[in-house]
């Protein structure tokens, strides 16, 4: 115990890091997830085209190489980014595939009929998408979205090897310096993610029946 | 509408329908299932595109799409058979989302004609419910309030009675025809036989995507010129 004490100011950091590197990746990937799914149902064909090839190139490639690219890979062509902001960029660039599928599969469940009679009352394509098709899209996918977001969360462990000292970094250096307290440091980060998953779990299914709608 | 073809794939659904509707007229489209009527009204705001022909409201050749064409389709009303209320928001918010977000009303101005509206279609009690709380009797009425909201030149109305339990058919209709009295331009496809003798000013009859017979309600239903119209109405009006 007294070790955990010793380190708290250790591990407290590494999981604020942890936090904010998921809310900013989580930021970044539903807004530009929501505005790929918005593309993909388009009226305008290089759109759709550009959002599928977003959604199929960072769907199909692994999260470590998007880090890589993004870390590495942008300074060959002067573009530098510090290893924290590469790393939301990695995670929330990626993550906006997922959420951009989870919402188009939202849209497609709401009736055609929905988007007809918003059409009929006059309403351009962008105000039907925004006032009627995506809120209750965005009803149907607080499950799926849900998925995206505790994934993410995880997946933000990636950074851990590209310098960024969130929770994943802090077991490694904690557990190399005291290999007697293996298991401590290793059930200490394991309840350091739970503190950011289980809560958001708890949330989303507030969420979900709060924004439930009668059909 | 001239020269007006459409095509679903293979299948020639409108076949070089002619049909111009003056101001204040009620049509009454219609025909068996399958005869184009439906399409020939979502034609008029293109909610289905054409091939070939034109279509042109108040003068105004139908635009293509984007900006244009939503602002001709404010000045159309539709009713669809499944009503289609905004079903994540309120009977009041409905019928107000046309008025503020296309006609740039203000909210009270909009919610102010909303409550008239819905009182006029006998449903102001029901403005804060959502629609899935309601009758579909109710629902459609609520859809005509919403797009007598946006005051439009012309209502189109797709068998607004089709999804409806008879006992909730009339009140329905007697709606439909209020504006029919009112001097409101309507297309109306249905098969409420009443509905076409009771407020029509013409009938169409289609069948195979064409317009068979077009004349007034008197004449189509006592002494009908084609003999598909005979067979028609042989059909449905012997029970």
């Amino acid at each position: 115990m007294q070790f955990l004490i010793d380190n708290f100011p250790l591990l407290w950091d590494a999981f604020l890091t942890t936090l904010s590197l998921s809310l900013l990746a989580g930021v970044l990937a539903l807004v530009l997830g929501t505005a790929l799914a918005a593309f993909r149902v388009s009226p305008i064909p290089p759109l759709r085209g550009l959002s599928t090839f977003y959604v199929e190139t960072f769907r199909n490639t692994p999260l470590t190489v998007v880090f890589f690219f993004i870390i590495f890979g942008l300074p060959q062509i002067d573009f530098s980014v510090g290893f924290f902001t590469g790393s939301v960029l990695a995670v929330g660039l990626y993550t906006a595939a997922f959420v951009c599928e989870a919402v188009r599969s939202g849209i497609n469940a709401v009736s055609a009929g929905q988007a007809e009679a918003s059409r009929a009352i006059g309403l351009t394509f962008g105000q039907s998408l925004r006032e009627v098709v995506l809120p209750q899209a965005f009803r149907s996918v607080v499950p799926p979205l849900g998925n995206v977001w505790i994934a993410m969360v995880k997946n933000t462990s990636i950074a851990a090897g590209f310098a960024v000292s969130e929770l994943t970094a802090s077991m490694q250096r904690l557990s190399n310096a005291n290999a007697g307290e293996l298991v401590l440091v290793l059930v200490a980060v394991v309840v350091g993610y739970m503190l950011i998953t289980l809560p958001s779990a708890y949330a989303i299914s507030r969420v979900e029946r709060r924004v439930a709608i009668l059909r | 509408m001239s020269g007006v073809d459409k095509w679903f794939g293979e299948l020639h659904v409108l076949q070089d329908i002619d049909l111009s509707i003056d101001r204040g007229e009620v049509v009454v489209v219609i025909g068996p299932s399958g005869s184009g009527k439906s399409t020939l009204c979502r034609t008029i705001n293109r909610l289905e595109s054409i091939e070939n022909g034109e279509i042109t409201i108040d003068g105004q050749q139908l635009p293509a799409e984007g900006k244009e064409l939503a602002k001709l389709r404010a000045d159309v009303g539709m009713v669809f058979q499944s009503f289609n209320l905004f079903a994540h928001k309120t009977v009041l918010e409905n019928v107000t989302l046309g008025p503020i977000k296309v006609r740039k009303q203000s909210k009270a101005d909009a919610e102010k004609r909303a409550r008239e509206l819905l009182d006029r279609v006998g449903v102001g009690a029901q403005a804060d419910k959502v629609p899935a709380q309601l009758s579909g009797g109710q629902q459609q009425r609520v859809a005509i309030a919403r797009a007598l909201a946006m005051d439009p030149k012309v209502m189109l109305f797709d068998e607004p009675t089709s999804a409806l339990d008879p006992e909730m058919i009339n009140e329905v209709l007697e709606v439909m025809v209020g504006l029919a009295r009112d001097g409101m331009t309507m297309v109306v496809v249905t098969h409420e036989m009443g509905f076409a003798r009771k407020a029509a000013n013409r009938v169409v009859f289609m069948d195979g995507g064409r317009i068979v017979e077009s004349s007034t309600p008197e004449e189509f239903f006592t002494n009908p010129s084609s003999d598909r119209a005979k067979d028609f109405l042989s059909k449905i009006l012997n029970h």
